[in-house]
């Protein structure tokens, strides 16, 4: 179930950063003047929205790693404490 | 005390090692077969060719510089000896002080065959400024092996010493091998650069001083079971 | 410490969620215009990623001489986080490159000692999950090392001839046109990223003393 709504989580950010990356790059008026030829010219928005979606993933996939490993510990921590009682009785 | 104690460690090594001569034949082999390899690796331009001679010296260097340092502690690691050498009333930063020489001493001799060959296979011009490019040499030779001899040391007791050797001192001595690099391109370079050259060679003079207090520092906690 | 956690996890939480918006009416950098823009979480990140790694050189010496368990774990919770963020920094670093100078990877200076520092603290995860018995100490040793390494990445833009912008770009902020309204941007976003920092920090160090918690539960089983 967790599994599947990180899954989704994911998807639906990478989804939302596309779309995003992909829209302001079909407008031209970021365009900065620059002695290069206009063919020439690198748009920055794809870039500058690329950064933080980055930003973005790789935190919440951070954030996620840590907080799975926090309840697989957890877990395994009950488990043995359960146990430890169990031999104490 | 502290260098006389250094001293006798660096001869006990020297005297080991004038028996067999097993490492350094070894490591000079190594380094040897690797220069050749990178000469029929790289394109037969002569340009580009004289400029390769200063990265292949060094990862040639840094390479067999693995080969001596491992070598050199799984012969203390066989009779246990090292542990006998910390057990003695020695300061302990005066033992790896000693080891230290000897690794460094080790390396130049294998340099010692390894810069003519790189010279002559690659056309390089590495002898014009003789005084920078020794400097550059010995001052890197001292940075990577004060690393290497320090984490050598340590995974004498560690059950996956092969492995570990590579991760933890590569990772540490490649701004030592960016700055000997560096420094030997703008020997290469014409006119010579001699002032990128000299600003590389303070910079690997500060890394040994900066390498060198760190291990002395570190080596009696971390040795210290 | 514990009893802030959830404050600060919310303090941080709504400083992010508003920073994009804080970034977005900031003016344009006169040259570089918006490809600038991503200086704002660039730089916070990098600062975080350096407080992180000196942290864990410190944490990593404080553990080799004193032998504290707690210093042992704030040290393997920084060095992940000096990775997490040194990733983004390199990422985002790419991203400015490719527009401002033209290509993904100029191979100057200070790209390449950062590289360099990220390998050294990956290295030290790897010391840390494959290293065995004992590699505490090892890793402990690498952290020192990397700690030492992060002065030159500092100053490698100065002593280097490189493109990439120099330290004293943060000073000279203030002096151009709308400059202390970005500077005021990059502070919020700094602070906002440190904030992240003690949190993330808090997180990890926790995953840590419950690790310890369940091999101590183990080895009390065995007896």
């Amino acid at each position: 179930m967790l599994r599947r709504l990180a899954t989704t989580f994911t998807a639906l950010l990478f989804a939302t950063a596309s779309a995003l990356a992909q829209s302001p790059a079909g407008q031209d008026g970021f365009v900065p003047a620059s002695s290069l030829p206009p063919g020439q010219e690198i748009p920055a928005a794809p870039l500058l929205i690329g950064s933080y979606a980055t930003f973005l993933l790789l935190m919440m996939f951070y954030l996620w790693t840590i907080w799975r490993r926090i309840g697989r510990v957890e877990k395994e921590l009950h488990e043995l404490q359960r146990r430890q009682g169990a031999a104490g009785r | 005390m502290f260098a006389r104690v250094a001293l006798l460690v660096l001869k006990k090594d020297v005297a080991i090692e004038l028996r067999s001569y097993e490492i350094i034949s070894t490591t000079v082999f190594f380094a040897a077969a690797c220069v050749t390899i990178f000469s029929f690796a790289f394109a037969r331009d002569d340009e580009a060719m004289k400029f390769s001679a200063a990265g292949i010296l060094w990862i040639a260097v840094a390479f067999s510089g693995t080969l001596a340092l491992s070598r050199t502690f799984e012969r203390e690691r066989y009779g246990e000896t090292l542990k006998a050498l910390l057990m003695a009333p020695a300061p302990r930063p005066a033992i790896y002080l000693g080891k230290l020489l000897g690794v460094i001493a080790l390396l130049l001799a294998t340099e010692v065959l390894v810069v003519p060959m790189v010279a002559l296979l690659f056309h390089s011009p590495l002898f014009e400024r003789p005084w920078l490019f020794v400097g550059l040499l010995v001052t890197g030779t001292v940075g990577y092996a004060a690393v290497g001899t320090l984490f050598a040391a340590m995974l004498v007791r560690a059950r996956t010493r092969d492995v570990m050797l590579p991760i933890l001192l590569y990772p540490i001595t490649i701004p030592v091998i960016i700055a000997g690099v560096e420094g030997t391109t703008a020997l290469l370079q014409s006119p010579i650069d001699d002032a990128m050259a000299t600003l590389w060679l303070a910079l690997l003079a500060f890394f040994d001083v900066v390498f060198i207090t760190l291990s002395l520092w570190m080596f009696e906690p971390l040795m210290t079971e | 410490m514990r009893t802030l956690f959830v404050p600060l996890v919310a303090v941080t939480a709504a400083m992010f969620v508003y920073s994009p918006i804080y970034i977005a009416n900031v003016p344009y950098e006169s040259t570089m215009l918006l490809v600038q823009k991503i200086f704002y979480y660039h730089f916070p990140t990098w600062i975080a990623g350096a407080v992180a790694v000196l942290l864990c050189g410190a944490a990593s010496a404080w553990y080799l001489f004193k032998g504290s368990a707690v210093a042992d774990r704030v040290a393997v919770a920084s060095a992940e986080l000096g990775v997490v963020f040194g990733a983004f920094g390199l990422v985002s670093g790419t991203l400015w490159g490719r527009k401002a100078w033209g290509t993904w990877w100029a191979g100057d200076a200070r790209t390449s000692m950062a590289l360099v520092a990220e390998l050294i603290f990956f290295g030290y995860l790897l010391v840390r999950r494959y290293g065995g018995p004992g590699s505490e100490k090892l890793a402990a040793a690498m952290g020192i090392f990397g700690a030492a390494t992060a002065p030159f990445i500092y100053k490698s833009v100065d002593w280097w001839r490189t493109i990439h912008p120099k330290t004293s770009v943060m000073g000279s902020l203030t002096a151009t046109e709308g400059g202390t309204i970005m500077w005021g941007a990059v502070m919020y976003c700094t602070v906002t990223f440190m904030l992240l920092l003690v949190v993330v920090l808090q997180a990890r160090v926790r995953l840590e003393e419950l690790r310890a918690r369940v091999d101590q539960l183990y080895l009390s089983l065995e007896d």
